[in-house]
């Protein structure tokens, strides 16, 4: 074997071999590497009992409550299947609103409600001007639709 | 396999330096004019986002960046890949003047991604697999510029350092599809490959041409620093006196 040729192996094991053990390492790591879990998730128990966890899913419409005079929240994260209820002390995010995409940090309690200590917004990966989006939303198109009516 | 004759005649260094040279100034002025097409059409002509308002105009520095950090690092793996496998010292002259320009790109997505996080996520960072694989992806450039130094002997630095580059490949795949293997606060792709993208027109061409503008001083700079390196490796080549001495004979 000329040695260009040994080379050029050597390149394509160092490629192949980083990548089936990245890739192996990853699969075995899958459930760690998640970054939230989903209502449907926590109901049949999948998330951490000893420590803190992520909860993600859609802040279901109609079911955000504010405490008259008080920072306390609460609404329903739902994955369209299932839903948590979560309840939250503080300021919430600029692009927090119902039907919107949320993940919350925090702890499950005994009663199967979420205490969250940290609401983040997740936000979508389409972009439009808001006519755009209300023409969307009075066409009856799913994704933009909740939100139009949200705000 | 063997490379085709032109291939080799471009790695001639006083070759490279004479056609680098003419052709980084097009590079430069093109991405120049159409940076300031491009930020008008997206600071001024486009409308604003239905959900986040101006807020969303970052995505014209955010996603050309973080689009050339990736693009970077695998055009500085594969010059490091050719200087390994046909020992061309020009190959790793491209590495070497690629990572440093790259790691630059890396920073500015990581800030202004930070930056859009805080008012529209509520953070600035999240251990995340996007945001974390961004920052390997930082570190990667860094680890390379690094072992670089290390080094006295130039030879046994390109040899290092692109074993590392091309370690580093496996990262960009993780990255790329981060956000559709693993639930992650980041949004899916907006621009893919194989569909119409999720923006509308008027705000996508500001994109695209941003996209276009940086790629194209990405080459400028690294025409440039190549020629830096070039001249850098080849001291003691009688061209490079000859190159060097011209101007001040013509005084």
């Amino acid at each position: 074997m000329k040695p260009r040729r040994q080379r050029m192996l050597a390149v394509i094991i160092i490629l192949a071999g980083v990548g089936l053990a990245v890739g192996l390492a990853l699969q075995a790591f899958q459930e760690n590497l998640l970054f939230f879990y989903s209502p449907t998730q926590v109901l049949a128990g999948e998330q951490p009992d000893d420590r803190k966890f992520r909860l993600g899913g859609l802040v279901a419409s109609g079911s955000l409550q504010r405490k008259p005079g008080e920072l306390e929240v609460t609404f329903l994260v739902t994955d369209n299947s299932n839903a948590v209820p979560v309840s939250y002390t503080g300021v919430l995010p600029d692009l927090f609103r119902e039907g919107q995409g949320v993940i919350a940090h925090g702890v499950l309690r005994s009663d199967g409600s979420f205490e969250a200590e940290e609401v983040l917004a997740k936000h979508d990966e389409n972009y439009m001007p808001p006519e755009v989006a209300e023409m969307l939303a009075e066409q009856g198109h799913p994704s933009a639709a909740e939100t139009v009516i949200a705000n | 396999m063997k490379l085709p004759t032109w291939f080799h005649k471009l790695a001639s260094p006083p070759h490279f330096y004479r056609l680098a040279g003419a052709m980084a100034p097009w590079f430069l002025w093109s991405s120049v004019l159409l940076i300031a097409v491009g930020a008008y059409g997206g600071l001024v002509l486009a409308p604003p986002d239905y959900q986040q308002g101006d807020g969303f105009r970052i995505i014209y520095v955010h996603v050309p960046s973080a689009y050339l950090s990736t693009l970077v690092y695998a055009i500085m793996a594969t010059a490091a890949g050719i200087g390994l496998i046909w020992r061309m010292k020009l190959a790793h002259a491209v590495a070497a003047a690629a990572a440093p320009v790259g790691a630059w790109f890396t920073f500015l997505a990581l800030v202004t991604g930070a930056i859009w996080g805080k008012p529209m996520w509520g953070t600035y960072w999240e251990w995340d697999p996007r945001l974390t694989s961004e920052l390997i992806l930082l570190f990667l450039y860094l680890g390379y510029i690094s072992l670089r130094q290390a080094y006295d002997d130039p030879g046994k630095a390109d040899r290092a350092s692109a074993v590392l580059a091309l370690v580093g490949v496996v990262n960009l795949p993780i990255i790329h599809y981060s956000v559709i293997w693993w639930s992650s606060i980041h949004q899916g792709p907006t621009i893919k490959k194989l569909d119409a993208p999720s923006i509308t027109m008027e705000m996508a061409w500001p994109l695209f041409t941003m996209i276009i503008a940086y790629t194209l001083f990405f080459a400028a700079m690294l025409l440039q620093r190549v020629r830096a390196e070039v001249l850098d490796r080849e001291r003691n080549a009688r061209w490079v006196a000859e190159v060097v001495q011209l101007p001040a004979e013509g005084r």
